[in-house]
């Protein structure tokens, strides 16, 4: 079919596919741009390194555990202790309250809503991600960082103070709580709307096997759509916890800032986005700067392996069911 | 055999109903889930709008604001509204062409290795922090000289943006039949053309739904924007060498003011922003199911 006129062809042979002077011009100015936004990636990371190195040489990897941040000139001391502690808490907390609720979520749109509602939810889960972080924030700190006060963590603390994590109600609303709700709010759209598709991925002959077999709705959730799902999941999962460590702006509103270690969720403090955020207007010595920049440095390192990891699940995941599926075909 | 009939249908009579129980209580939280994501949006858009509604009014977009001044004279946020303006056509202008001709050369262009790894490229530059991204900028055209600008506000901006428009517009061109290419090629047309004036205006209704929600996005982005475009008077500028307040980052401002009268204005224009972006994301839905039917032609 493909040489009608093999001859001819042999004959010619480049006129079989002439190249035009159009067709290289598109394809370079083309190509450059998928290379310049591939290098945009080194170029940031060499970047931001390279705004933290006076930091980097004077305290070396001791900064990422030293509780201190001193920019006093003359007695400068700075260390990203305890903003790590505050982004591990506030994101693996926001996971831990998103988690369901975007399991949930997912598996109403894909599984159980009647139809004139799922586009409805679908469309407003993903309106909710449309909504700025620095809008959500405003509304954390004034609206509801005091009701959290007053409502839920006076509450947990009475009935579940013995836990170091429910200390006493933070005098303000401006908490590390009020930052996991605020993170949680902003990670379920993306884990949900993941997951959903992922859900919906799922080859119906499983589920209406599993259904046939006289397995209820969730056994056949539990036993089918889940472990086929569990490698997006995952990605999913650390996509948000990604995000989660990212957010800066709304994370900086209701934290209430602070350099110590509290177990208390109602205590303030500062996450290393926060921290940057807050602090970055009122720098005052290249060393401080250097050392903020630093912290982002070790934001930078996080997200990328977060973001890593995940693709790479992905990819594996969906070689996995290619295979399968190129199997039973 | 006979024995185990006797028994067996009560017990199995019992699991059933445990295990229907089960099935109910799940259904019911995902049920749930469900109800707390749209109330969560819900009360979310109404504290925003029942604080802010009241202090809409034309000042807000044609005044500028007086610090550190005890006046009764109306304020507004004109200086705002106008620099976000300005920043975000600017990053439009400098993200979409670039984002488009990524797309156009791993999608039209590009053998499959490569697409792959400008791909993992994309996604990565994708999840990199909005404040990252701020302090790449900061490192690389502020702290250099020249101090902050719109300009370099908007180039922070596209950053953002380009993994956006390039990743939506891939998953458009992707939709383009290949019969349209094919059809263009076979009757001699060069391939620079059929790609601009065969594919291209096929998909640009979807690129267009892609723009605009990615325009929405970083319409309300801020942290780029401390390190690039922060240190500004009260003054309305359209200059964009200049740095130029922004919409985002005059309600962080104001949300850590102690003042109430700062609050009600941050309201206000936290109001303003999200029914835009809410109008945004609404439109480009339409549009989206709009051009999906058209670009696949039926």
């Amino acid at each position: 079919v493909a040489s009608v006129d093999v001859t001819q062809t042999a004959r010619r042979p480049f006129t079989g596919r002439r190249v035009h002077l159009g067709d290289l011009i598109l394809q370079g100015v083309a190509g450059l741009a998928a290379l310049g936004a591939t290098l945009l990636v080194a170029l940031i990371v060499w970047k931001v390194v390279d705004g933290a190195r006076p930091a980097i040489s004077k305290f070396g990897l001791p900064f990422l555990w030293h509780v201190v941040w001193n920019p006093v000139v003359g007695r400068e001391a700075f260390g990203a202790g305890s903003f790590l502690f505050g982004t591990a808490i506030t994101s693996f907390f926001a996971l831990v309250l998103a988690t369901p609720l975007a399991m949930g979520i997912a598996l109403f749109l894909s599984e159980l809503a009647p139809r004139v509602v799922r586009g409805p939810v679908t469309a407003l889960v993903e309106t909710l991600a449309a909504v700025p972080s620095v809008v959500v924030g405003l509304w954390g700190i004034l609206v509801l960082g005091p009701a959290l006060r007053t409502h839920i963590e006076g509450f947990l603390h009475s009935a579940f103070g013995f836990i170091p994590l429910f200390g006493p109600a933070s005098p303000s609303g401006a908490s590390l709580f009020t930052a996991v709700i605020v993170l949680t709010i902003m990670i379920l759209p993306i884990v949900s709307s993941i997951s959903r598709e992922l859900f919906l991925g799922v080859p119906p002959e499983l589920k209406e096997g599993a259904l046939a077999l006289g397995a209820t709705r969730w056994e056949m959730i539990r036993g089918v759509v889940f472990p086929y799902a569990r490698g997006g999941i995952a990605a999913a999962l650390i996509l948000g916890l990604g995000r989660a460590m990212g957010e800066a702006i709304a994370v900086t509103q209701v934290i209430g800032g602070g350099v110590f270690i509290h177990w208390s969720l109602f205590s303030s403090g500062d996450t290393l986005a926060s921290k940057i955020a807050a602090e970055y207007q009122g720098a005052t010595s290249n060393l401080d700067v250097a050392s903020l920049i630093y912290l982002g440095v070790i934001l930078l390192v996080l997200s990328l392996l977060a973001n890593l990891t995940a693709q790479y699940i992905v990819r594996k995941v969906a070689r996995k069911h290619g295979v399968t599926r190129g199997g039973r075909a | 055999m006979s024995a185990q009939g006797l028994t067996a249908p009560v017990r199995r009579d019992d699991r059933l109903k445990r295990r229907k129980a089960v099935n109910r209580v799940m259904e019911l939280l995902a049920w749930l889930a469900a109800l707390i994501a749209v109330a969560i949006l819900g009360i979310v858009v109404f504290s925003v709008g029942r604080r802010g509604w009241g202090e809409l009014n034309l000042n807000l977009l044609t005044k500028h604001p007086i610090p550190f001044s005890f006046t009764n004279a109306p304020q507004g946020l004109s200086n705002a509204f106008a620099g976000t303006l300005v920043i975000v056509a600017l990053s439009t202008v400098m993200a979409l062409p670039v984002g488009i001709l990524v797309a156009i050369y791993l999608n039209e262009f590009a053998r499959a290795s490569v697409r792959n790894g400008v791909g993992v490229a994309l996604d990565v530059l994708a999840g990199v922090p909005a404040i990252v991204v701020g302090i790449f900028v900061y490192g690389l055209l502020v702290a250099g000289g020249g101090g902050q600008s719109g300009i370099k506000a908007a180039f922070a901006l596209a950053i953002l943006m380009l993994p956006f428009v390039a990743r939506t517009t891939i998953e458009v061109l992707a939709l383009v039949p290949n019969s349209l290419r094919e059809a263009s090629l076979g009757l001699g047309i060069p391939q620079w053309r059929t790609t601009l004036s065969i594919v291209l205006p096929r998909a640009i209704g979807g690129i267009l739904t892609g723009t605009v929600l990615a325009v929405a996005r970083v319409a309300g982005e801020t942290a780029p924007l401390l390190f690039t475009s922060s240190l500004v008077g009260p003054q309305t500028s359209w200059n964009p060498t200049h740095a130029l307040q922004t919409v985002p980052l005059a309600i962080f401002e104001l949300s850590e003011s102690p003042d109430p009268n700062d609050h009600a204005r941050a309201w206000a224009a936290a109001f303003v922003l999200l029914l835009f972006i809410l109008f945004a994301s609404l439109t480009a839905r339409w549009l989206a199911t709009r051009s999906a039917r058209k670009i696949a032609g039926r």
